[in-house]
């Protein structure tokens, strides 16, 4: 075990260099650094020293290595548009994103796996059916819309919950909470919903598939022929063996949902990470752009080594190799 | 005899279509007395499982049944809720299924499963479950069952894994155990252990159990009494004995005159024409057919392949993985093979017996010693231009019939696509020509050539991978169990095919099965393989009547006798 995990974090820290070098190269060869820091007015001079104090003179190895012990300490260096430390902005930023992301992704879960399970154990039964119907809607709206359906719904025409910002929030040192103000809590509502909807169709659909493998196979079979009964069948043997290819997926859309709920945030105007990125790539703020690469490589990276340990606890064919 | 435990009467299986029902078992009566085995046996499609699965209320749906009564001790079972049926499956019927590496699941330690099974039917504490599951472990002969129960399905071997299966069907003393298809998944040494468990268990616990099979050789072994099926419908019934040896019923006669004999070599195989009909197979006239054409290979001397000193070293692990482990699939194996001949390799599974084949068609590259073919060391050929000349001359049919052709290409390309492979022909009409020619001469007839794969059946598939082995005029033919996924009475009809072709084209084969008989009726000289060495290599007769090697005695003993098997001398005459 410890040794699988080791071997683990060992890849990760690669991948993380591998898309810190990525990152970096942004830097090089994505626009030059000063043309978008200085104006038009700017004598040569000017130029070079500035050049020569922001060290773009050194080789690139240099350059790599400083960047690296920088973003380290979480120096990602200053933001081009916005003349502050990138790290302040994502500090700032990050705990919007991440609660948001959690709450959907709870919520795709919590519903998600069990009417998965639900309409695996009955595929036949109208619920089920009317479910898988009105499921395909889910993956096939555009997140957008169903953001701007439920604004004009829930926000307009009913006035039940606020469309737009995160309400009051509370500082908890660094960070920003809006679990704790009622309407922090109502804020969230309609974009987790938003966020959820195509995650937990997808759950949905993926418990379902596997689940339905699984009863097809022989172990099952066995089971019912020992006469055990139905619940401790489905849900301890069944299910569990679903589990198994159903936490990856889970994972990466766990994933996928801190990284790219920019739309969300946009629609909802979140004041997250996404709405900061978008308006990095417009103004080509390469510090930020390549501080959020890093930190949702580092998301990833995490995931995918939590997805790895549960399927160390959940599978015990892993753990012998050893 | 005491009364009887289970008693089918006039049972009726049926599975609705859009065609209408179809009958999957038709008045079946059965039934099965303490401390007694019913052999059930029949070719697959004639029923077999679905009545076992009726019994216990598991038919897969849309089945249901269709009529008739099942008795358990005297109580009517067909009809009655789940929940009751519950109550009896387990712990009254206890069922065995086919194959163990997928029966257990996979990510619960034996004691878990073994105890969930006892404390659903019986009241016992978990201290007292985990005894009785230790207990069971023992009972069904697994070495250290203490230790052994806290163990997962994927440490047990595939015969220690039957084992297990065995204790969780006997985890509530059922009295009537269904057994399908017990051994069929195993190598024979495993099989006659499993056998002589079953068996010994039924004397000891005076259980009733019905063994569904469609190996005449299981049943030879263990059951006092047997049920033919053909169709759905139980066409006799009588005492093992009877039944091998002076059966009733023409569907019987046939089917036993299929079964591979152990003790004498025959001619040719009597064909069983009741199940799937062969085609008509037409004569081509090899002076002038493309068939018969470019065979001169010219006469090399000594053996057309001759191997020696084969190596092959399977690795795993490495990279990040850590612990690297090697295993010799083949260990200095030495061997050759006549011009002409049919050279038997024969062995249990994981013996090596495929990765031989394998090696010989380059398709692993060997770890070290030479393949001679025709007088040219394959393994030195670096090119894969020049490999392909010799890989033209040797051409392979594999063991599973299902994924050996490609189910989306037309069966004529299929066997179209090693002739334009090796540009054999100067046009498509002429390939199209040929492979009509060669689907009349394995017997499928030219109408097959616009057919998908999926609209044969296994034993037709076999039939398309042999017209697809010819189809390059080869001299040398490697047959890795090529009817092994078949029923008797088709694997009767194959191995006539390959024994024809072969007196036809003169061809040189390679032979691999487990199974001795075919081995006996088909090979000239045979080859045992075990854990990767070959320790024995004899003609065929020699062989089977004098073993030298300790293992070629050890599998000789395992291989069914058939005691009192029907007389058949009528049909060897027939054939000679």
């Amino acid at each position: 075990m410890f040794k699988f995990v080791s071997m683990r974090l060992l890849q990760s820290i690669v991948v993380m260099l591998v898309v810190g070098l990525i990152a970096f190269a942004l830097f090089r060869f994505v626009g030059d650094p000063i043309n978008n820091m200085v104006g038009q007015d700017t004598t040569l001079e000017e130029r070079e020293a500035l050049t020569e104090s922001l060290g773009l003179n050194d080789p690139f190895i240099v350059q790599y290595g400083r960047f690296v012990s920088n973003a380290v300490q979480g120096d990602f260096g200053m933001s081009y548009r916005l003349r502050q430390p990138v790290s302040g902005l994502i500090a700032e930023r990050f705990p919007a994103t991440l609660e948001l992301s959690l709450v959907s992704a709870v919520l795709a879960l919590v519903l998600g796996v069990p009417m998965g399970i639900y309409t695996a154990l009955k595929p036949k039964s109208l619920f089920s059916r009317s479910f898988m119907t009105i499921s395909l809607m889910g993956v096939s709206l555009p997140t957008f819309l169903i953001g701007i359906l439920l604004i004009l719904f829930f926000g307009v025409t009913l006035r039940w919950l606020p469309t737009f910002g995160r309400g009051e929030v509370v500082e908890l040192g660094w960070w920003s909470t809006g679990f704790l103000t009622a309407s922090g809590l109502k804020s969230i509502i309609l974009p987790a919903i938003t966020l959820a909807v195509f995650q937990m169709t997808l759950i949905v659909r993926l418990v379902r598939a596997e689940m339905l493998e699984v009863l097809r196979t022989d172990y099952i079979k066995f089971a019912h022929a020992r006469g055990l009964s139905p619940r401790l069948i489905n849900f301890s043997i069944a299910l569990r063996n679903t589990l198994v290819p159903v936490i990856t997926i889970i994972g990466l859309q766990v994933g996928s949902i801190i990284a790219f709920a920019i739309i969300t945030e946009s629609v909802f105007q979140w004041p997250g990470m996404g709405l900061l990125f978008i308006q990095a790539v417009s103004e080509v703020d390469i510090p930020v752009m390549a501080a959020y690469l890093l930190l949702i490589a580092f998301v990833f990276v995490v995931i995918n080594l939590i997805v790895d340990i549960l399927y160390f606890v959940v599978d015990p064919r892993l753990r012998v190799q050893n | 005899m005491s009364k009887e435990l289970l008693d089918i009467k006039d049972l009726v299986v049926e599975f609705p279509s859009r065609h209408g029902d179809v009958t999957a078992a038709k008045d079946v009566n059965l039934s099965v007395s303490a401390g007694e085995i019913l052999g059930v046996v029949g070719e697959s499609g004639a029923g077999k499982s679905t009545i076992g699965n009726a019994v216990v209320g598991l038919l897969e749906r849309p089945g249901r049944v269709g009529g008739g009564e099942v008795f358990l001790e005297g109580e009517q079972i067909i009809g009655k809720s789940q929940a009751e049926m519950r109550k009896i499956r387990g712990k009254r019927v206890g069922m065995i299924f086919q194959d163990p590496l997928t029966s257990l699941n996979p990510l619960e330690t034996i004691a878990s499963q073994l105890m969930g099974t006892i404390q659903t039917h019986l009241d016992l504490s978990d201290a007292e479950a985990r005894e009785r599951a230790i207990d069971l472990l023992d009972q069904v002969g697994i070495p250290d069952p203490s230790a052994r129960v806290d163990h997962y399905p994927h440490q047990f071997s595939g015969g220690m894994r039957q084992r297990v299966v065995i204790a969780l069907a006997l985890c509530a003393e059922p009295d009537v155990i269904l057994a399908d298809e017990p051994t069929t998944a195993l190598d024979v040494s495993i099989q006659a252990q499993i056998l002589d468990l079953l068996k010994k268990l039924v004397r000891e616990k005076g259980v009733g159990m019905i063994i569904i099979t469609h190996d005449m050789g299981v049943i030879a072994e263990v059951a006092d009494r047997v049920a033919v099926m053909y169709r759905g419908v139980v066409v006799e019934t009588g005492p093992t004995a009877k039944i091998l040896g002076n059966p009733d019923h023409p569907y019987s006669r046939s089917l036993i005159s299929a079964v591979p004999r152990p003790d004498v070599r025959l001619h040719r195989f009597p064909v069983v024409e009741s199940i799937e009909a062969a085609g008509e197979c037409k004569e081509l006239d090899l002076n002038t057919h493309w068939l018969g054409k470019a065979r001169d290979f010219g006469k090399s001397d000594g053996p057309l392949l001759k191997v020696d000193n084969l190596e092959m070293i399977f690795k795993s692990g490495g990279m990040f993985g850590g612990g690297k482990s090697e295993v010799r699939a083949v260990d200095n194996v030495s061997f050759d093979i006549r011009d002409g001949e049919c050279f038997g390799i024969v062995g249990e599974s994981g013996s090596g017996k495929s990765t031989i084949a394998r090696l010989v068609t380059s398709i692993y590259k060997v770890a070290g010693g030479s393949i001679n073919f025709a007088g040219t060391d394959l393994t030195k050929i670096k090119k894969r231009r020049e490999l392909n000349v010799h890989r033209r001359q040797m051409q392979m049919i594999f063991q599973d019939p299902f994924s050996s052709v490609n189910s989306r290409m037309k069966v004529r390309d299929i066997i179209a696509e090693p002739i334009r492979f090796h540009k054999l022909t100067s046009s498509d009409t002429e390939t199209r020509q040929i492979v009509d020619d060669l689907l009349d001469h394995v017997g499928l007839g030219a109408k097959a050539a616009v057919k998908f794969p999926h609209e044969f059946s296994g034993g037709q598939r076999q039939r398309i991978s042999i017209a697809r082995a010819l189809a390059t005029r080869p001299r040398f033919l490697i047959c890795d169990e090529p009817t092994s996924a078949l029923d008797v009475s088709i694997q009767a009809q194959i191995l006539n095919l390959l024994k024809d072709l072969q007196e036809e084209l003169g061809l040189t084969m390679m032979f691999i099965s487990h199974d001795l008989p075919v081995i006996r009726q088909m090979c000239d000289r045979v080859g045992v393989m075990s854990k990767g060495k070959m320790v024995e290599i004899a003609d065929t007769e020699e062989l089977f009547k004098a073993p030298q090697h300790e293992y070629s005695k050890h599998l000789i003993s395992l291989m069914p006798s058939y005691s009192g098997l029907m007389d058949r001398d009528a049909g060897q005459a027939e054939a000679s």
